[in-house]
């Protein structure tokens, strides 16, 4: 059984913990936060150059290391607990899990080494004007012209979008759902507007393509299937991101409820607070086994499981991460409703994960088709 | 959900598939799924059941094979409960002594007492009742008044135990007692088993919310005992209670989860039936209800392979049994829910159907074995590393 971790992920997960900690620490993430680029190139090369992150769930035939999904939860995990900024999930989570996905090799030969090298950016355009996350969601339409593929319209809410280097855009051709890659560096007809963000942490950007140039990946009109499969993988990933965020929050919560005397008592001594620590632990212990069954789940890979899986730690890890987050808030009081204290940067972070992908009503409904309910 | 350890446990596995196949038939095939920690129903056929699974050699998988256990090793008791709660077979009578009594005295019991205990336990020839809350000591267990003297070669035993779970069959007790009368919380108590065939015992059956005899109340006047009864040193009685209380394991979590997973399944289809999937309020407490069963399953599969893997296990471990019983409730509430009139009419004398039964009695889950309030005192406390309440 592999249900638990071996020694080498227990290593990769100090590893990675202690390099955010250095690089993402709480000044890292406020100046990112408050950037409208939220990118740190030389953390961004850091990490590939360092560590492989952004390769390390890639196959080696395509530059990168080949580990598993579980070892890529651990990442994850860990940059949900230091609040990672960056284009870190669009590119690993979104974009090079639609590469894996598609119907395309050469396409994988030709984009994934630079996403395995930290050379590209990367993210998934898909969501519309309607922020849905669902194939009916999708409407932007490509054509087929003389000199190959454009696309017109809008996407929106794309994570990262505004500073990706490579765009994987999700369109309409009149055969169905396509998938398309937009070199963005100086696409003809490509406007891209930063929006500002509740949660700080993660960027979101309007993208308008009047006939832009694009390449179609794999055949036309059969995306679908692949990006709702990538769309399950990021679910999971975001999961287990949100479980490290959670456990950050409780980690504060507990240092605070240890130091911050009341009545002549460390507030921590007091059931009303106690009792709360130990739901949020209850919750977060709960959310790990969702967030881990889905990890599970991709490395074994059956399909029915894994839609499963990752519904289920989607609407399970978003409400726990926003109620963690919340109930540290109330742990610290008046302080933890500052702009000054960390607080809030986990509560958004949580509230902007649970829209992300979908709200939990829709995973539920996900959830509920795959079960029969 | 399929476990498979490899080519030797998948043998065990399949002659324990084969021997379920034979046996689980006729009136206990007709029993399936009755009973859980704390349900007396259907006694005598439950404990029939027990016999029979002895007389199988299936009692005490882990257990030693000088004191008539299989000698197999953690993944094979893994595979018997989980084999075991696949089939729906009845609940053990006799879980008390296997689950908690046994693994005790294997831990910290004398030679000469696993060798007088064991075995008959693991033949069901003697029931046993765990002594340890009083009318003034639940959560706080250290503040047991029972006291024992010693008295040459014998200890004499009284006070009052109260809440014992089939205390009225028990054979004998394992009772938590004062033997220093001087000291103070849990120091100077001491473990001690004792027989309740005496003019010193007096059990009465207390009624439960269901309508069952199942837990009991022990008058204790001048009872005695051996010198020899005492399990672990005296005055070390607590570290005793505690390594009972610790005994904990994943695997015996695996049997209630593949209940509850099933009451889930049966609500879903109930749901189904009454067009009740169309309401989206109710939906939605179904989903999330399938969803804490099969979190439940992950957690316990988290916390078994740490086991097998010679792992501690994590902080699910603590915090399993506080989320499967809040959960179990709620699953218990909409069950009612959904069955509507019919859920709140019973058979004659107050007899309760399964769901009726298993809701009533999943109040008790967040009160024994430490309350929920407990529970998270521990976990605040002893996972979390927060200040420990001031104590007087
Ligand atoms: C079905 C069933 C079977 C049982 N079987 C057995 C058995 O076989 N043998 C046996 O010895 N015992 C058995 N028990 C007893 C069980 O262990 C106790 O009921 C339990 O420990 C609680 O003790 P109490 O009932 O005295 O409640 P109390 O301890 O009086 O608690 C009452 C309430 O106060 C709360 N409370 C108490 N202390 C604290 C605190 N420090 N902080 C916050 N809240 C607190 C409790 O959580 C609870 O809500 C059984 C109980 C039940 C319900």
């Amino acid at each position: 059984m592999d249900l638990t971790f071996t020694q080498e992920q227990d290593e990769l997960r100090k590893v990675v913990r202690s390099f955010l900690a250095k690089y993402s620490d709480e000044a890292a993430v406020r100046r990112l936060a408050a950037d409208p680029k939220g990118h740190d190139d030389l953390l961004w090369h850091r990490m590939a150059g360092e560590l492989g992150l952004q390769g390390l769930a890639v196959p080696e035939e395509y530059g990168g290391s080949g580990f598993g999904y579980v070892d890529i939860g651990i990442v994850f995990e860990e940059a949900g607990r230091a609040l990672l900024c960056g284009p870190y999930f669009a590119t690993v989570a979104l974009a090079a899990e639609a590469l894996l996905r598609c119907d395309d090799e050469q396409a994988r030969r030709d984009l994934l080494p630079g996403i395995a090298s930290g050379g590209t950016v990367a993210t998934l355009a898909l969501t519309e004007d309607t922020g849905r996350w669902d194939e009916p969601g999708i409407r932007l339409t490509a054509h087929d012209t003389a000199s190959g593929w454009q696309l017109t319209g809008t996407k929106t809410y794309v994570p990262d979008g505004h500073l990706a280097d490579l765009l994987l855009v999700a369109a309409r051709t009149p055969a169905g759902v396509s998938l398309f890659a937009v070199d963005a560096a100086d696409a003809p007809g490509l406007a891209r507007t930063p929006l500002p963000t509740l949660d700080q942490t993660r960027k979101q950007a309007r993208l308008e393509f009047a006939d832009t140039p694009a390449r179609l990946l794999g055949t036309e009109g059969t995306a679908w299937p692949a990006l709702r499969r990538t769309l399950a993988t990021a679910s999971v990933l975001l999961a287990a991101e949100q479980v490290g965020g959670a456990a950050a929050a409780l980690d504060a919560a507990v240092d605070y409820a240890g130091i911050r005397v009341q009545y002549g008592r460390p507030i921590g001594s007091f059931q009303g607070i106690k009792h709360k620590c130990a739901d949020m632990l209850t919750d977060i212990e709960s959310a790990r086994s969702a967030a881990y069954g889905g990890l599970w789940a991709l490395d074994a890979g059956d399909e029915t499981e894994i839609a499963v899986a990752a519904a289920l730690a989607h609407v399970f890890c978003s409400e726990a991460f926003t109620r963690v987050a919340g109930d540290n808030i109330q742990v610290h009081g008046g302080i933890g409703f500052t702009w000054e204290h960390p607080a809030h940067l986990y509560f958004k972070r949580a509230k902007s994960s649970e829209a992300l992908l979908g709200p939990p009503s829709y995973h539920r409904e996900l959830l509920a088709a795959r079960l029969g309910i | 959900m399929e476990l498979d350890f490899g080519p030797a446990v998948r043998d065990f596995r399949d002659e324990l598939r084969d021997w379920l196949a034979d046996h689980l038939v006729g009136e206990f095939a007709g029993h399936r799924g009755v009973g859980g920690p704390t349900d007396g129903a259907a006694w005598e056929v439950r404990l029939a059941w027990d016999r029979e699974l002895s007389a199988g050699n299936w009692l005490g998988v882990g257990w030693p094979g000088e004191y008539g256990g299989r000698g197999l090793g953690l993944l094979e008791e893994i595979v018997f409960e989980y084999e075991y709660a696949r089939v729906n077979a009845p609940y053990r009578a006799t879980v008390n002594a296997l689950d908690l009594l046994g693994p005790m005295l294997l831990k910290v019991g004398a030679e000469e007492q696993k060798k007088r205990f064991l075995p008959p336990i693991l033949a069901v020839e003697e029931l046993w009742g765990q002594g340890f809350s009083e009318p003034g000591a639940g959560s706080d267990l250290a503040s047991v008044r029972t006291r024992a003297e010693r008295e040459g070669e014998q200890w004499v035993v009284s006070g009052q135990k109260v809440w014992t779970s089939f205390g009225i069959h028990a054979d004998w007790l394992y009772v938590l007692a004062r033997t220093d009368p001087d000291s103070v919380r849990h120091k100077g108590l001491t473990m001690l088993l004792l027989p309740t065939d005496q003019p010193g015992v007096e059990i009465r059956p207390i009624r439960n919310l269901a309508g069952q005899d199942e837990f009991a109340e022990v008058f204790l006047s001048d009872a005695r005992t051996g010198a020899d009864m005492v399990v672990g040193e005296v005055g070390q009685g607590w570290r005793t209670a505690m390594a009972t209380l610790g005994i904990e394991r994943g695997t015996t979590l695996l049997p209630q989860q593949l209940t509850f997973e099933r009451e889930a399944e049966a609500l879903i289809d109930r749901a189904r039936e009454r067009g009740a999937l169309d309401d989206p309020m109710l939906r939605r407490q179904i989903i999330d209800a399938w969803i804490s069963v099969r979190i439940m399953r992950t957690t316990n599969l988290r916390t078994i392979a740490e086991l097998t893997a010679g792992r501690t296990p994590g902080a699910q471990a603590t915090t399993a049994k506080l989320y499967a019983s809040t959960r179990h409730q709620q699953l218990g509430h909409l069950a009612q829910e959904l069955a509507g009139p019919a859920g709140q009419i019973v058979g004659e004398d107050y007899g309760l159907d399964t769901r009726q039964r298993s809701f009533l009695l999943s109040l008790a889950e967040t009160i024994y074995g430490g309350s929920s309030e407990i529970q998270r005192n521990i976990i605040g406390e002893q996972v979390l590393g927060l200040p420990k309440e001031p104590r007087p």
